[in-house]
C-alpha cells in the first residue's frame, strides 16, 4: 500500500484495485441504500453521491489516520473511503443504536471519532468554519496535521464559504478544501447562481493556491491530493482542488430532475469513474472478468452483512431520548 | 486564608478570569474582533495582547460565523477557546455555527464528540447605542437545548464563571451586560471558579420574590431597598444561569412569599420573563396568592436618544409598580 503522506502516487497493481474496490463499495452501498428506501428501511433524506467516488476515494488515500475529515450531508462515501464499517454505518441509515452515531444522525450525520470523521453536516458552508477550527487546532499544537474539508460547489454561494477561505489563508491554516463541484446547487445550475463559475478562480482571490480537476477521474485526483495534501502538512498553508464531477442520481429520494436534460445525465454517465477507471484495468491487463467478479462478491459480502447487522439491530429507548444533548455528569 | 479584597471593575474581573484561564490552561485561547492590539471593543481584554502575543489574543477579521466556527472546530480539536462577538446583534451572524453546529454535534454524532467552546458577548441598552448594538436577544440563545447560557451579574460570578464554563465539556454562551463593565466593587484577588449553575439569593425577603438576572440586577436590588423602606419585605433571586434554568430556587422562594414578579431587559413577547412565569403556573400555581407579574423592555427597537431608552427599559418604578400590583397594594 502507498504510504497516504508520501507525495507521489505510485500506481502498482494492487493500489490501482485498491482504488476500485473503494469506489465499487461506495457505488453498491447506495445502490442499495436507494432501494432499502423505496423498501422504507431508511427515511428522511437520502443524497447518494454516485457518479462522484472518485473524489471520495482520490482523496483519501492522502490522508493519514491523524488527519482530519469532514464533509457535507453527501457523504457516504466519505464515510466509507475513511475506514468507517459498512455495519455500522448502515445501522445508522437505519435508524438503529448500532449505527455509528447511535441512529441519532442518520444518512447525513456519520460521525466517527475514531478516524476523525467530523460528519455529516447539512448546513450548505455550514461545516467550513469548523474545518478552520479543526486545522487551527493541530496548528497552535504544533501537529503536522492536515484537515481534509469536502464541500459542494454551492457552498461557493454562502458567506462562510468566502469567510473560511480567507482565515485560512490569513492564518496560513492547514487544510485542504475539496470542492466537489457537480454543477447543480440541488436544482439551480451553476451558470444560474454564480457571476464566477470556476470555483478554484474564487480561491485564488484569497491567495490559496488552487487547481481544477477532473472529477471523474480517479488518478487524476490522487495525484492532485497528493501534492496538495503535502504541501499542507508541510505547514505551506492551506491548498484548493476543485474537482469537477457529476450527480448521476436525484438530488435527493424526492427530486423529479425536471431542471436537468436526460442526455446530459447520460453523457455523464458515459464519462462515469468506476466505468472509465474498470475499462482502463482492463485495457492494461490489471484487471479481467475472474478479478473483477471477486472484487464484487468480496462487495456483495459485505453488502450483506451491513444489512444484517443492520436488521439486527436495536432501537434506542424512548426513555433515553434526551440523552446526549449535554454530558452527562460523571457518577 | 483568603486574600485582601481590593477595588476592582466588572470588566476587570472578567480580564482577569481570561488571564488566568490562559496562565492555567495552554489550551485556552481568546479570539474575536479586536480583542488584541485594539484591548477588546468595551477595553476587556486590554493589556493581554502584549502579555500573551497573537497566538492567544487572537484578532480575528469581522467574520462572526467564521470565527465563531473555527471556535467551535478547534474545541473539537482539543482546544479551549473562548470566543469573544461584540454585541448579542452581531451574534446572529453567527447564528448558523451557535444554533447548527455548538448546540447539535454531541448529540448528532451520539455521544462521541464535545464542543466545549465558550462563547462570551455583551448585551443590553443603557449607552445610547440604538437599535443594532442594545438588545437582550439571550432568550432566544436560552431555548436551545445543547447550549448552557450563564448571565454573571457579580463580580464573583465575571471572575468565576468563565473558568468553570471551559471545565465544562459542552458549549457555554456568557452574556456580559453592557451597563456592568464599570461597576466596581471588592474581590478578593484569589476568587476561584462559582458553579454555572443554579440561582442565587441577592437579598432575603418573605412578602414578595423579585426574579431576575445580568444588567436587571441591580435596578431590582434597589426597588427592593425602596420596598423595605416601605415595609416590603422582597427577596431577590439572581437567575445567574439562563439555561438551565433553577426552577428549584424559584418555586422555593415563591412558595414561601407566594407573590413573584420578573424583571427581564428583553421584549416581552416570548420572553425568558414569559419561561420563568410559566414554570411558576406549572410548578407553584397553588402557591400563588398573585397573578406572576413582569416588568420586561418596551415592544420597540431600543431608541438612541436617552429619553426614549430609558423609557423602553425595565426601570425602579415599574418594577415598583408591579412588585405593588402583585401584593394588591
Amino acid at each position: 500500500m502507498t504510504d497516504p503522506a508520501d507525495t507521489k502516487l505510485h500506481l502498482n497493481r494492487d493500489h490501482a484495485l485498491h482504488l476500485l474496490r473503494e469506489m465499487l463499495r461506495i457505488r453498491r452501498f447506495e445502490e442499495r441504500c436507494a432501494e432499502l428506501y423505496t423498501e422504507e428501511k431508511i427515511r428522511g433524506f437520502l443524497h447518494l453521491y454516485i457518479g462522484e467516488e472518485a473524489i471520495a476515494v482520490g482523496v483519501m488515500q492522502c490522508l493519514t489516520p491523524e488527519d482530519a475529515v469532514i464533509a457535507t450531508y453527501r457523504e457516504h462515501g466519505h464515510a466509507l473511503a475513511r475506514g468507517m464499517p459498512m455495519t455500522t454505518m448502515m445501522a445508522e441509515m437505519y435508524g438503529k443504536q448500532e449505527g455509528c452515531s447511535r441512529g441519532r444522525g442518520g444518512s447525513m450525520h456519520l460521525f466517527y471519532a475514531s478516524t476523525r470523521f467530523y460528519g455529516g453536516n447539512a448546513i450548505v458552508g455550514g461545516l467550513l468554519p469548523l474545518a478552520i477550527g479543526l486545522a487551527l487546532a493541530d496548528k497552535m499544537q504544533g501537529r503536522p496535521r492536515v484537515t481534509a474539508c469536502f464541500f459542494g460547489e454551492g457552498a461557493a454561494a454562502e458567506g462562510e464559504f468566502h469567510e473560511s477561505l480567507n482565515l485560512a489563508a490569513l492564518w496560513q491554516l492547514p487544510v485542504l478544501f475539496v470542492c466537489e463541484n457537480n454543477l447543480y446547487a440541488m436544482g439551480t445550475a451553476l451558470e444560474r447562481s454564480e457571476s464566477e463559475t470556476h470555483i478554484f478562480r474564487k480561491a485564488q482571490g484569497y491567495r490559496i493556491e488552487s487547481e481544477s480537476v477532473d472529477g471523474m477521474d480517479v488518478i487524476a485526483i490522487e495525484v492532485a491530493a497528493r501534492r496538495a495534501a503535502a504541501a499542507v502538512r508541510a505547514g505551506a498553508g492551506p491548498r484548493f482542488l476543485e474537482c469537477l464531477t457529476y450527480r448521476f442520481r436525484a438530488h435527493s429520494m424526492f427530486d423529479a430532475q425536471l431542471y436537468r436534460d436526460k442526455a446530459e445525465v447520460e453523457a455523464w454517465k458515459e464519462k462515469g469513474p468506476v466505468l472509465r477507471f474498470g475499462h482502463w484495468l482492463e485495457e492494461t491487463g490489471m484487471l479481467d472478468a475472474a478479478g473483477r467478479a471477486r472484487i464484487e462478491a468480496g462487495i456483495e459480502e459485505e453488502l450483506t452483512a451491513a444489512i444484517a447487522f443492520a436488521e439486527s439491530g436495536t432501537w434506542e429507548p424512548v426513555e433515553d431520548l434526551t440523552r446526549d444533548v449535554y454530558t452527562e455528569p460523571r457518577a | 486564608m483568603s486574600a485582601e479584597p481590593i477595588e476592582t471593575t466588572y470588566r476587570e474581573a472578567v480580564r482577569e478570569a481570561i488571564r488566568d484561564a490562559i496562565q492555567r490552561d495552554p489550551r485556552v485561547f481568546l479570539m474575536g474582533e479586536d480583542v488584541g492590539r485594539y484591548g477588546g471593543c468595551y477595553a476587556v481584554s486590554k493589556g493581554l495582547y502584549d502579555e500573551f502575543g497573537p497566538e492567544r489574543i487572537r484578532d480575528t477579521p469581522l467574520s462572526e460565523s467564521g470565527f465563531t466556527g473555527a471556535g467551535i472546530g478547534a474545541a473539537m480539536g482539543g482546544m479551549r477557546p473562548i470566543v469573544e462577538i461584540m454585541t448579542v446583534n452581531f451574534s446572529l451572524l453567527a447564528l448558523d455555527q451557535i444554533v447548527n453546529n455548538a448546540a447539535t454535534i454531541r448529540h448528532m454524532s451520539g455521544g462521541q464528540l464535545n464542543v466545549p467552546v465558550v462563547i462570551r458577548m455583551a448585551c443590553g441598552a443603557g449607552r445610547q447605542l440604538a437599535a443594532q448594538h442594545s438588545h437582550s436577544l439571550e432568550s432566544w440563545y436560552a431555548s436551545i437545548p445543547g447550549i448552557k447560557v450563564v448571565a454573571p451579574a457579580t463580580l464573583e460570578d465575571a471572575r468565576g464563571m468563565l473558568w468553570t464554563a471551559l471545565e465544562d465539556p459542552d458549549p457555554v454562551l456568557i452574556f456580559e451586560h453592557v451597563m456592568l463593565y464599570n461597576r466596581t466593587g471588592r474581590l478578593s484577588p484569589d476568587t476561584g471558579p462559582v458553579p454555572i449553575e443554579g440561582a442565587a439569593v441577592r437579598r432575603a425577603g418573605d412578602d414578595l420574590t423579585l426574579i431576575t438576572y445580568g444588567g436587571s440586577l441591580y435596578k431590582t436590588l434597589e426597588a427592593a431597598e425602596t420596598l423595605a423602606a416601605e415595609g416590603v419585605s422582597a427577596e431577590v433571586i439572581d437567575l445567574r444561569s439562563l439555561r438551565p434554568l433553577d426552577d428549584a430556587a424559584i418555586m422555593a422562594s415563591v412558595g414561601k412569599t407566594h407573590r413573584a414578579v420578573i424583571v427581564d431587559e428583553g421584549w416581552r413577547t416570548g420572553s425568558l420573563a414569559a419561561e420563568v412565569s410559566a414554570r411558576i403556573m406549572e410548578q407553584a400555581f397553588w402557591d400563588l396568592d398573585a397573578p406572576v407579574g413582569r416588568v420586561c423592555s418596551a415592544e420597540v427597537p431600543i431608541p438612541y436618544p436617552k429619553h426614549l431608552e430609558d423609557a423602553a427599559l425595565p426601570q425602579v418604578p415599574a418594577i415598583l409598580a408591579a412588585a405593588k400590583a402583585a401584593l394588591g397594594r
